[in-house]
């Protein structure tokens, strides 16, 4: 509008050009990114600690009384109680079912279909945590506007997140899985002959199955994230996308997902294919101007 | 470190002409149904500091995220050391430092992790040289000392002046600061200022937005004006002052104020004007058009010979005038600014009565 008092030589093109630059992605830079919130969540005990304890709970405590019970006590209501629940798994399920004794069948069959499932939650529960407010928390601490004015690209952010957000929760659940492993051979195993967990099918479940899960999930947690006006929106809203690992731990502990090592390779395989999509999907979510809370519709 | 541009650059005028580190063309952006900048045009020459000056919501934090890349524009067009920041925003982010209203620092981590943070964005690395780095920044600043303490427990003063240090610490060649002294003591904003001005000392291009206009004055080598979201006056503070006064303007007080009116048709002056209450004018009284009527307060006058003041005095005595005040005055980056925004009403009002026709400058020379 106004003239400016130096002279100065005018632009030479379009701001506005319709080519955008290519995706750019420094792993380096991720890395950063994703350290730095990693390095913030330990610096947070007072939501960490909450995790640990949920884990602590889940993975821990639950197994330890009530294996412990039913192969060390004898309690004997309580197994003829789950016994009667193991009857209602598939024949294929109950077919796998080790164990020469009453206690010992039951005691496997808590340990494989009915303890372990729950315990997938716990990854969740806490990669969606801590991605449900990754975003939004940059807006609303003001930190956004650091990111946005930072050579970072979107998509370096949007990762850098991604793994921060995926790493407390599958490191929890392996960390979590392998005491649980620990507890269960040690209190089941004389029962059953050795050494027993995981299972096959379990290595096919926390290795391939599990992962995309966490991935697909967290690729929606991330576009809620990005999109909703606070971190509190996104954990409302992120806890809906937990029900479709709650339904596959409701299909392990069933045994209805128990069809064999195909069943879980192939379950994963779309599971893969869906997160991926979907995190392409969601990379585009992240915007500097949701950085910065001033997108429209936020 | 100096880093030079990685791709692409617009190539160097062919007429001599100096490129300007920053230049805006008829960039507008709107949030909604608000027009956030509307065809404001900005031009930055190198190694200057400029000063965005506006009320709240003028534009001013819009402007600096256009420069930057991290918003676009809408509409116009955008150059930073010539590159377009929407195909470029990496090379452009990198040259340039950002302090924004608020600090923008992770609370749960040290000064020390907050900029070592910014140093691994910006490309610097990691080590033992970039850590030597973080410290004379911080050193420069003067919060070396609180660098292992979590920012969470800092005062405002410290959170500013890590985020100075932060904004400084990959050597950029453009600074942008968003009201960089907001929440500071007065002893804290002095620092600050007086650390901008050695800044851009060393040849940064500074560009600094405020809505204190005591911060400006003596710190901008151009001011623009921002209301609304477009540019209402750009230029060098001492050019617009010509600009805008181009006579010498003396200032004149009474024990019956009433008397002052007397000023209107005296040889040898130019206009007068009842000295602006600045909490009135903000008020919006000036933004409706209406002047304070003379006698109302003290007049500042304008002469059309700097050499008239006594002969005023003697004409005004002659008149029964009793002056308990006659002082020279040199116009304020503040009486500039209200100036402008006077302006600016009075040609609103000059639109509304002419039932629209396009705004054209006024008498004392304010554009639109």
């Amino acid at each position: 509008m106004t003239a400016p008092a130096t002279p100065v030589a005018r632009p030479t093109g379009r701001v506005n050009a319709s080519v955008k630059p290519p995706i750019r992605l420094k792993p380096s830079r991720v890395w950063t990114i994703a350290r730095t919130e990693l390095k913030q969540l330990i610096e947070a005990r007072d939501f960490w600690m909450p995790m640990m304890i949920l884990g602590g709970i889940f993975f821990l405590v639950i197994p330890t009384i009530l294996l412990f019970a039913i192969t060390s006590i004898g309690n004997i209501h309580a197994v003829h109680q789950i016994s009667q629940a193991v009857q209602l798994l598939p024949a294929k399920a109950r077919a796998a079912v080790r164990g020469k004794s009453e206690q010992g069948q039951t005691a496997y069959a808590l340990a494989v279909f009915l303890l372990a499932p729950v315990a997938v939650v716990v990854p969740l529960t806490i990669s969606t945590a801590v991605g449900a407010s990754t975003i939004v928390g940059e807006r609303e601490r003001g930190t956004g506007e650091f990111l946005a004015h930072s050579p970072a690209s979107v998509h370096e952010i949007y990762l850098g997140k991604l793994i921060a957000s995926v790493v407390p929760g599958y490191v929890t659940t392996i960390v979590g899985f392998g005491l649980y492993s620990l507890i269960v051979n040690t209190l089941v195993g004389p029962e059953v002959g050795g050494w027993f967990f995981p299972t096959t099918q379990w290595w096919v479940l926390m290795l391939w199955v599990v992962p995309p899960f966490v991935l697909l999930t967290l690729s929606v947690v991330l576009r809620l994230s990005a999109r909703v006006k606070s971190t509190a929106a996104a954990q409302q809203a992120s806890g809906l996308v937990t029900l479709p690992l709650i339904m596959i731990a409701y299909g392990e502990a069933t045994g209805a997902v128990y069809g064999g090592n195909w069943v879980g390779i192939a379950v994963g395989a779309v599971v893969w294919f869906l997160a991926l999509l979907g995190l392409w999907r969601g990379m585009k979510a992240v915007t500097r101007g949701r950085l910065l809370g001033v997108a429209d519709g936020i | 470190m100096t880093l030079a541009p990685t791709s692409d650059p617009a190539p160097a005028p062919p007429d001599g002409t100096v490129a300007p580190v920053v230049d805006l063309r008829g960039v507008s952006r709107r949030f909604g149904t608000v027009d956030a900048l509307l065809d404001l045009d900005l031009s930055v020459p190198s190694g200057t500091i400029t000063v965005l000056l506006g009320p709240n919501g003028a534009g001013k934090t819009t402007a600096t995220r256009i420069i930057t890349g991290a918003l676009e524009p809408h509409h116009g067009e955008v150059r930073v050391f010539g590159l377009d920041p929407a195909t470029h925003g990496e090379e452009v982010r990198r040259r340039c430092g950002v302090v924004s209203a608020k600090p923008a620092l992770y609370d749960r981590l040290t000064g020390h992790a907050n900029l070592a943070y910014s140093a691994e964005l910006y490309g610097l690395g990691r080590g033992p040289g970039v850590d030597e780095r973080i410290h004379a920044a911080a050193t420069r600043f003067g919060i070396e000392h609180a660098l292992d303490q979590q920012v969470g427990g800092f005062s405002t003063g410290m959170k500013t002046r890590l985020a100075l240090a932060r904004s400084v610490l990959h050597d950029p060649q453009l600074l942008l600061f968003d009201e960089p002294t907001s929440g500071l003591d007065p002893e804290s904003s002095h620092a600050v200022l007086e650390m901008i001005k050695s800044m851009a000392g060393g040849g940064v291009t500074v560009i600094m937005c405020t809505h204190l206009l005591l911060e400006a004055e003596g710190l901008a080598q151009q001011v623009v004006v921002l209301e609304g979201g477009t540019d209402l006056v750009a230029g060098a503070p001492r050019e617009l002052t010509r600009r805008f006064w181009p006579a010498s303007v003396v200032r004149l007080d009474a024990e019956d104020r009433s008397q002052l009116a007397r000023v209107v048709g005296m040889p040898g002056v130019r206009d007068a004007e009842t000295v602006g209450d600045g909490l009135k004018e903000l008020a919006g009284m000036v933004g409706d058009g209406i002047d304070a009527p003379l006698g109302s307060g003290p007049v500042d006058v304008q002469l059309e010979d700097p050499d008239g003041v006594a002969d005023l005095v003697e004409a005004l005595v002659r008149s029964g005038v009793r002056l308990t005040r006659v002082e020279p005055r040199i116009p304020t980056l503040e009486d500039l600014y209200f100036a402008v925004r006077r302006s600016r009403a009075q040609s609103h009002t000059v639109l509304a009565d002419d039932g629209g026709r396009q705004l054209t400058p006024t008498s004392n020379g304010a554009g639109s």
